[in-house]
């Protein structure tokens, strides 16, 4: 496959230990002083110029989380994070108001570039016509795209035309301002702010993030995503995202980051919120792909992330796509609760870790209304010498009779010095409700990759083809270019671990 | 010049030895059938020949074209033209047999600095090769070998060999699993590839596939060595009196 071809010149480009999105953009910054406390919390609130009642909601958060412990129970080892000496809110400095992409500092977009991004919407409005590999011209799909950097939002596209559909897709700050009455109204409503140590602590300290609401009935007219860079060192990114699909109504977001290369570690802790009302579906696709330290373990970011969904009304559905490829530690379980009857929750994952990256994720499928049904497809990959866990919780109430689960949980080992983990919890407080769980350990035979070879492709090339094999279930829930992508990431991540 | 010249050939696995100074010759354009009991080593020289790790050549050398190839990677050699049709052919889950063989001839190609093929020069050429060798459409979507019959797992290995178009091809009894028809038809794609430019060695059991592909030469294996060559008829002669003389004589 072409995929796997370019996938393999990419990494025979960069060297070991070359991650490549590693570079730092020299834009001048604002941030708040050093540490944690009451004031920077004030602070951050004072320079996104909030209401008196966001204020209000941080304050409270954080004296919450002056009470609260971080959890131990994960399988993941790091040094003690000290929260006083990281830098909590960072902005490039920029014109106070963009009006379109020509407008942002050009340092920032040649970032973006060089991450190559989909900000394609730029090629397109230049007029540039993509084609396959066979000549014909690819159907055009745009993505809207709102890039946060750091801090803030610096760049979000095509405004216009999803407000004549009525989607409101705009930076978390911006809909504080202009839309308070749906942000007060389901904030926090799915992640409480009482919820968890770093979802707390988000709560506090969130400076930015996307905010999505799709009006009853409408299916938005393109993908949506929000790119997330962490530039600046020693700085915290704490994004808030928050999507609504009203009744009946349909939206595809995916979001990216990456980090540059830094000898210390960065704290990444979001919060992402999903509601759908009745009849109304989301899907939520992640490619994580945040610095992961180096091989000896220096380095990376913390990804400690909460993301859940609500599925409040009948028959809706949210569906989880992720393909976890970076960060030195990975604490992350993007979960559903069936609330709605008849409403589905899915999960697919990939999550490779390589080196000595640490791995804790899955999902939780919270069955609550009669006849849901939930899906979890989970692929482990573990090289070098990291650890791969997958956790699970599968649950349903005493009402939700006609539960269903289906999970499929499959780990896949690269060489004879990392870990992979299977943690699932079933809880069934309802006899009527059907758990299935299937799981499998394996290595890359030797056999296969002599096969491969066999044929003439390079150790790299036969560990690709059969990794891309492993995760083909899962690429395949991914939109369509985003695939391409993850399907390059996924092989540039193993890169390095095969002799 | 032979295209391979085995010379000595001595091969342990987990210090047990298993070819016991091998020499063996092939010319350009020949058919050889190697026969022998079981366990006398026909797969593991295949295995040796193609590059397969885990086995520990203690003397003796492999020369290709009058050179040595025991330093190349598998890849290498198979890049130089040398193809085994693997005996047990292996399953590669979830990638799709069209998507194998592209990747496979891409790399060969780009290993010999020739360029990749379009996709559409590559799907016509995969179409019609995959006809001739009764091998379906369906069978192409499918993953390589997973849940494919003895037979079908079979065809696809010499279907991969007509892709790769080899110098040496070496299959490890092929012949094995296939229906009457199914030998017909796969016999017919090997003997299409039969050339002066190309050579292979046939391993099987079985006279029957001789009388389908006729070998040039056949060469009889037991304990690690060659122990007798000659012409088609030493086929014959070994299905009606079996290997007892020839054991014995190596022993
Ligand atoms: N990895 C291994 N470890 C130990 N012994 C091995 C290994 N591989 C092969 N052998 C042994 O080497 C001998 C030769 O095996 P090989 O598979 O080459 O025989 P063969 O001639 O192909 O037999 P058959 O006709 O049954 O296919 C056998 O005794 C086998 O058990
Ligand atoms: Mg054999």
């Amino acid at each position: 496959m072409p995929a796997v071809q370019e996938t393999v010149d990419r990494v025979r480009q960069i060297d070991v230990d070359q991650y490549k999105y590693g570079f730092v953009t020299d834009v001048e910054s604002e941030k708040a002083p050093i540490g944690l406390s009451e004031d920077t919390v004030r602070y951050i609130s004072a320079k996104k110029n909030e209401p008196a009642w966001m204020l209000e909601w941080r304050l409270e958060a954080f004296k919450r989380w002056l009470t609260m412990r971080e959890p131990t129970w994960a399988r993941v080892d790091y040094p003690k994070i000290d929260y006083q000496n990281a830098y909590y809110y960072s902005a490039p400095k920029k014109k106070p108001e963009l009006s379109s992409l020509d407008e942002v500092d050009p340092q920032i977009l040649e970032t973006y570039k060089k991450l190559g991004i989909p900000l394609r919407e730029q090629e397109m409005l230049a007029g540039v016509v993509r084609k396959d590999a066979d000549g014909n011209v690819l159907a055009e799909r745009r993505v809207a795209v709102d890039a946060v950097f750091d801090s803030v939002s610096v760049a979000t596209t095509f405004k216009e035309e999803l407000k004549r559909a009525g989607v409101i897709f705009m930076p978390m700050s911006e809909a504080i301002q202009e839309h308070p009455e749906l942000v007060r109204k389901y904030l926090g409503s799915v992640v409480p702010t009482t919820d968890n140590f770093f979802a707390t602590l988000n709560s506090a300290v969130f400076s930015d993030g996307s905010f999505v609401y799709v009006p009853p009935g409408v299916r938005c007219p393109m993908e949506l995503s929000t790119y997330f860079r962490i530039n600046e060192a020693n700085t915290g990114q704490f994004e808030r995202t928050l999507i609504i699909a009203d009744k009946g109504a349909y939206v595809s977001y995916l979001e990216g980051c990456t980090a540059p290369m830094r000898d210390e570690n960065q704290l990444h802790a979001a919060v992402v919120e999903l509601v759908t009302h009745d009849d109304a579906e989301i899907k939520y696709s992640t490619v994580q792909n945040w610095y992961p330290g180096d091989a000896d373990g220096k380095g990376g970011i913390f990804n400690f992330v909460t993301k859940r969904g609500d599925c409040r009304g009948k028959n809706s559905k949210i569906s989880w796509t992720q393909v976890e490829t970076g960060s030195a530690i990975t604490w992350k379980y993007p979960s559903c609760i069936l609330r709605g009857d008849g409403s589905r929750g899915e999960f697919y994952s990939i999550a490779i870790s390589n080196g000595m990256q640490q791995v804790d994720s899955g999902t939780k499928m919270i069955h609550l209304g009669k006849n849901t049904t939930s899906r979890i497809i989970s692929k482990g990959i573990s090289a070098g010498k990291s650890n791969n866990t997958y956790r699970g919780l599968v649950t349903a109430h005493r009402k939700a009779t006609g539960a269903r689960n289906f999970t499929n949980c499959d780990s896949l080992l690269i060489g004879d010095q990392c870990g992979a983990h299977t943690v699932p919890y079933i809880e069934a407080k309802n006899s009527s409700a059907v758990f299935e769980h299937e799981a499998s350990t394996s290595k890359i035979s030797e056999d296969m990759l002599f096969y491969c070879r066999q044929r003439g492709m390079s150790a790299e090339e036969a560990t690709a083809l059969v990794v891309n094999g492993f995760v083909k279930d899962v690429l395949q829930q991914l939109p369509m270019e985003f695939a391409v992508e993850a399907q390059k990431l996924i092989s540039i991540s193993l890169e390095g671990s095969v002799g | 010049m032979s295209l391979l010249e085995i010379k000595n050939l001595h091969v342990e696995v987990e210090d047990k030895k298993i070819l016991n100074g091998l020499n063996l010759t092939i010319e350009k354009g020949q058919v050889a059938a190697i026969m022998g009991p079981n366990g006398s080593g026909k797969s593991t020289l295949s295995y040796v020949l193609a590059g397969k790790d885990a086995y520990n050549i203690t003397e003796g050398d492999i020369l290709l074209d009058g050179e040595s190839i025991l330093e190349l990677a598998p890849d290498e050699r198979a890049a130089k033209g040398v193809f085994l049709a693997f005996q047990y052919p292996v399953e590669v889950p979830g990638v799709a047999t069209m998507t194998f063989l592209r990747t496979a001839l891409n790399a060969q190609r780009k290993l010999r600095g020739e360029g990749e093929y379009s996709t559409p020069d590559f799907i016509k050429l995969v179409r019609e090769t995959s006809a001739k060798l009764g091998v379906s459409q369906e069978h192409l979507r499918r993953a390589v070998n997973v849940g494919f019959s003895g037979g079908e797992k079979k065809r696809n290995e010499i279907l991969q060999m007509a892709i790769l178009q080899p110098r040496l091809a070496i299959l490890d009894e092929t012949d094995s699993g296939l229906d009457i028809d199914a030998l017909k038809t796969v016999s017919e794609g090997v003997n299409r590839l039969r050339s002066p430019e190309r050579s292979m060695i046939v391993i099987t059991h079985y006279q029957r596939l001789l009388n389908y592909i006729v070998p040039d030469v056949v060469h009889v294996m037991s304990k690690g060595r060659v122990v007798k060559s000659g012409g088609k008829e030493l086929a014959l002669e070994l299905e009606a009196k079996g290997y007892a003389q020839y054991t014995d004589e190596a022993a």
